[in-house]
């Protein structure tokens, strides 16, 4: 039996491998090995992202009690809330006026990070990175304690230099405020190591020919900064506006929504329908009513990003 | 605790049964299965030990094997993980389900009416609140618990009300109601509570009532527009709102307001506690948690504390209640287990053993458990929250009643009440608008 074994052994596996089969020739593309390494991501994303995607919006055609397909009527009774409307117009200001001011920080603290000597330049980074590396959750709560309506820190500080305290979380307005605040001061480090990172890939020969040409230093800024990292602006403006408008931690752990509704965002306004008073289907169609919209802005974006870089190339 | 260890529990729960059932002369140290519990998780330290011990003692009796997961509250986990088990119809055999949380899952709830009945049978009337949110088309589909059950009557500063408001709360309400002296019970009106309100304001010790979304806000004022008879919608999903009693009681809400520091709108269901524990505040309404964490982290404040009913209006005195529920999920492998189980923690000898527990912060849900000795030895100081479980006049109720359940859920949970006074009191809009206001959003609620 061993002989007839090792007989077998001594012909076969040459010839084998003279010549592979198939499925040997599909296994060993480079194609193939690509996409196997990619396997378990995209099983991931399909299982955590796409599956949760899809359900979200078959969930969102059902009726309360997830018994009835009733197409958009959520949509439709949301659109005909009033208080769904004030919903969509916190959230759009909130989105917006946290990435412009997160933009706008970003893009200033990089340009000084950048002017700094290199030997310190990596320090400042780090420190400058903290409130994006710490757990929102908990960074937010140490804002609420500073806001807090009757112990506020804030207040405490405001008092002990002779001004009035000012009502952080209990004015709706000043609500508005705060939560906004927080969320530019969580979001704006990772604008500023994108822009950084924009920055440090200009070539400084540009930079040299704009000297000679005379070009004062908002010149240079104007006709090539910008212009140079326009694509990067692009790109993280429409990241961010899709995170932010989707933010939920902030107004959940800081005004719950409240007073008055008044800082309502789309996330908490669904949580509220959807888990807190157990219609999942309308929370479904709250949270995806941005969808398109955002998708809209997201394929204008891309195409001014796709478009400069032919432009480029 | 992960659904892949679940369904493995549950798994060796069935074969542990089979075995059982094929092999009746040999019986292990659990020969009954497994039982496993989602409970929420007590606030009051020591309070789950309670539980703990019911489901050792029990198990060991009837040779289950049972498990407990405790699951916060905080950021209404539990609920998630209620939602979560629902969906994916696999999860524990009970969960514990706050406020509205049954009628939510009701559909994928095991009824569970012999149980219920049997215990009314046992101890008498049931709470109208507990029915109104378990018993759904005539079907129990959760049994009340006493752990984390709670009504929400008023915690005073005693010292602060006879020096400045010139009421003694202790004379009016002493720790035994054969003392209660009706007509000095019957002065203790809303009336007298915006009155009182006002000479503690200018005293420098304002009440604190939240005016935010969360149920301490919702509850209070729950109470409130009770008591002034205000319905926001019947049971046959007709809008009330737009009434004389609303106005009523709105205004009473507007001088209480403006009694009280503007922070309460900003207020979650621990500032009002903050507020009293601090020693600025003369008085909020809560279940003892603000009093008992005073005796840890305050002491003189919690001497001077008192727990005692609500105020009345024209149409009674009513305290917002909040009662927790056990539910006995559709897909539990270990059913009668589970009811058996809850059967034993709702009898009179258990509920003791965890309102003890609790420091007198969990309420069972029958009236002829009141008087359990915990409510009368609590200190400092004695008998300080003998006035917590609802006694002489005063009737619990909650926000969104009489309208069917499905639509109370979206009052309660939307706050529409506390916003109505926010609207008209710290927005400053005209009454009529607020109502119109109100009006809009309860039609919103009736969506089928």
């Amino acid at each position: 039996m061993a002989d007839t074994v090792q007989t077998w052994g001594s012909t076969v596996p040459d010839k084998a491998a003279a010549k592979p089969n198939k499925m040997q020739k599909f296994l060993r593309q480079r194609s193939t090995i690509a996409f196997l390494m990619c396997l378990p991501l995209i099983l991931i994303i399909i299982c955590l992202v796409i599956y949760p995607a899809f359900y979200s919006i078959y969930l969102s055609m059902l009726n309360k009690s997830q018994t009835r397909f009733i197409g958009l009527g959520n949509f439709a009774f949301l659109i005909s809330r009033d208080t769904f409307w004030q919903v969509v117009a916190q959230s759009t200001i909130f989105a917006l006026s946290a990435v412009f001011f997160k933009a706008l920080i970003g893009l200033i603290t990089a340009h000084l990070v950048n002017n700094l000597p290199v030997k310190g330049q990596r320090k400042w980074r780090g420190m400058l990175l903290v409130p994006w590396v710490i757990p929102l959750a908990l960074s937010t709560l140490g804002w609420w304690w500073m806001f807090d309506p009757t112990n506020s820190a804030f207040n405490y500080t405001l008092r002990s230099l002779g001004f009035e305290g000012i009502p952080w979380l209990s004015d709706p307005y000043w609500a508005r405020f705060s939560v906004i605040l927080v969320n530019v001061w969580y979001g704006a480090p990772f604008f500023l190591i994108m822009y950084l990172a924009a920055l440090k890939s200009v070539p400084e020969q540009l930079y040299e020919a704009a000297s000679i040409d005379g070009a004062s230093a908002w010149q240079k800024f104007i006709h090539i900064t910008l212009p140079m990292m326009r694509n990067i602006i692009a790109i993280t403006v429409l990241f961010s506006l899709i995170v932010t408008f989707a933010n939920f931690d902030i107004v959940q752990i800081m005004t719950a929504g409240g007073p008055r509704n008044m800082t309502h965002m789309f996330a908490t306004y669904s949580f509220l329908l959807g888990i807190r008073s157990g219609d999942l289907p309308l929370g479904a169609a709250t949270s995806l009513f941005m969808f398109p919209i955002l998708g809209i802005a997201a394929v204008f974006i891309l195409r001014g990003v796709r478009k400069r870089g032919r432009e480029i190339g | 605790m992960s659904s892949l260890s679940r369904r493995s529990v549950l798994k060796t729960a069935a074969l542990g049964s089979a075995a059982a059932v094929a092999s009746p002369y040999v019986s292990g140290a659990y020969a009954a299965g497994t039982l496993t519990l989602g409970c929420w998780d007590h606030w009051v330290p020591g309070a789950n030990k309670a539980l703990d011990k019911l489901a050792q003692d029990w198990g060991e009796k009837n040779k289950v094997e049972v498990k407990i997961d405790y699951i916060t509250s905080q950021g209404e986990k539990d609920k998630l993980t209620a939602a979560a088990e629902a969906q994916a119809g696999t999860g524990h055999d009970i969960m514990s389900h706050r406020d509205w949380n049954i009628r939510i899952h009701q559909d994928k709830l095991e009824p569970l009416d012999d149980l219920v009945n049997g215990l009314i049978k046992q101890y008498g009337p049931i709470s109208p609140v507990a029915e109104y949110l378990a018993k759904i088309k005539g079907t129990w589909r959760g049994v009340p618990t006493t752990v984390g059950s709670q009504v929400k009557p008023c915690c005073s500063r005693f010292d602060l009300y006879k020096e400045h408001a010139g009421i003694d709360v202790r004379d009016m309400f002493p720790a035994d109601e054969k003392k209660w002296d009706k007509a000095k019970v019957d002065s203790w009106t809303w009336d007298k509570y915006v009155e009182s309100a006002q000479k503690l304001h200018k005293a420098g010790f304002p009440v604190g009532l939240p005016l935010g979304q969360t149920s301490d806000a919702v509850d209070w004022v729950g109470g409130l527009f009770n008591a002034y008879g205000v319905v926001m919608v019947d049971a046959k999903d007709n809008i009330k709102i737009n009434s004389d009693e609303t106005r009523q009681a709105m205004e009473i809400a507007r001088k209480i307001t403006e009694s009280m520091s503007p922070d309460v709108f900003a207020w979650d269901d621990a500032g009002n506690n903050r507020w009293l524990i601090s020693g600025k505040g003369a008085g909020i309404m809560n279940p003892p948690s603000a009093w008992a964490v005073a005796k840890r982290d305050n002491p003189k404040v919690a001497e001077q504390c008192w727990t005692h009913p609500v105020p009345r209006g024209p149409k009674g005195r009513f305290v917002g209640q909040l009662p927790q529920f056990y539910g006995v999920w559709q897909f539990s492998k270990n059913k009668q287990a589970a009811k058996d189980f809850l059967t034993y923690i709702s009898q009179k000898e258990a509920v003791a053993s965890l309102v003890e527990a609790s420091v007198g912060y969990d309420l069972p849900s029958f009236k002829s458990m009141y008087d359990l000795k915990t409510w009368n030895e609590v200190e400092p100081p004695k008998g300080t929250v003998y006035g917590y479980p609802p006694r002489g006049d005063e009737q619990t109720s909650i926000v969104g009643a009489p309208a069917r359940s499905e639509v109370g859920a979206q009052i309660y949970n939307q706050a529409i009440n506390t916003v109505m006074i926010s609207k008209f009191t710290q927005g400053k809009e005209k009454l009529d608008d607020v109502i119109k206001w109100a009006e809009n959003e309860l039609q919103g609620t009736l969506r089928a």
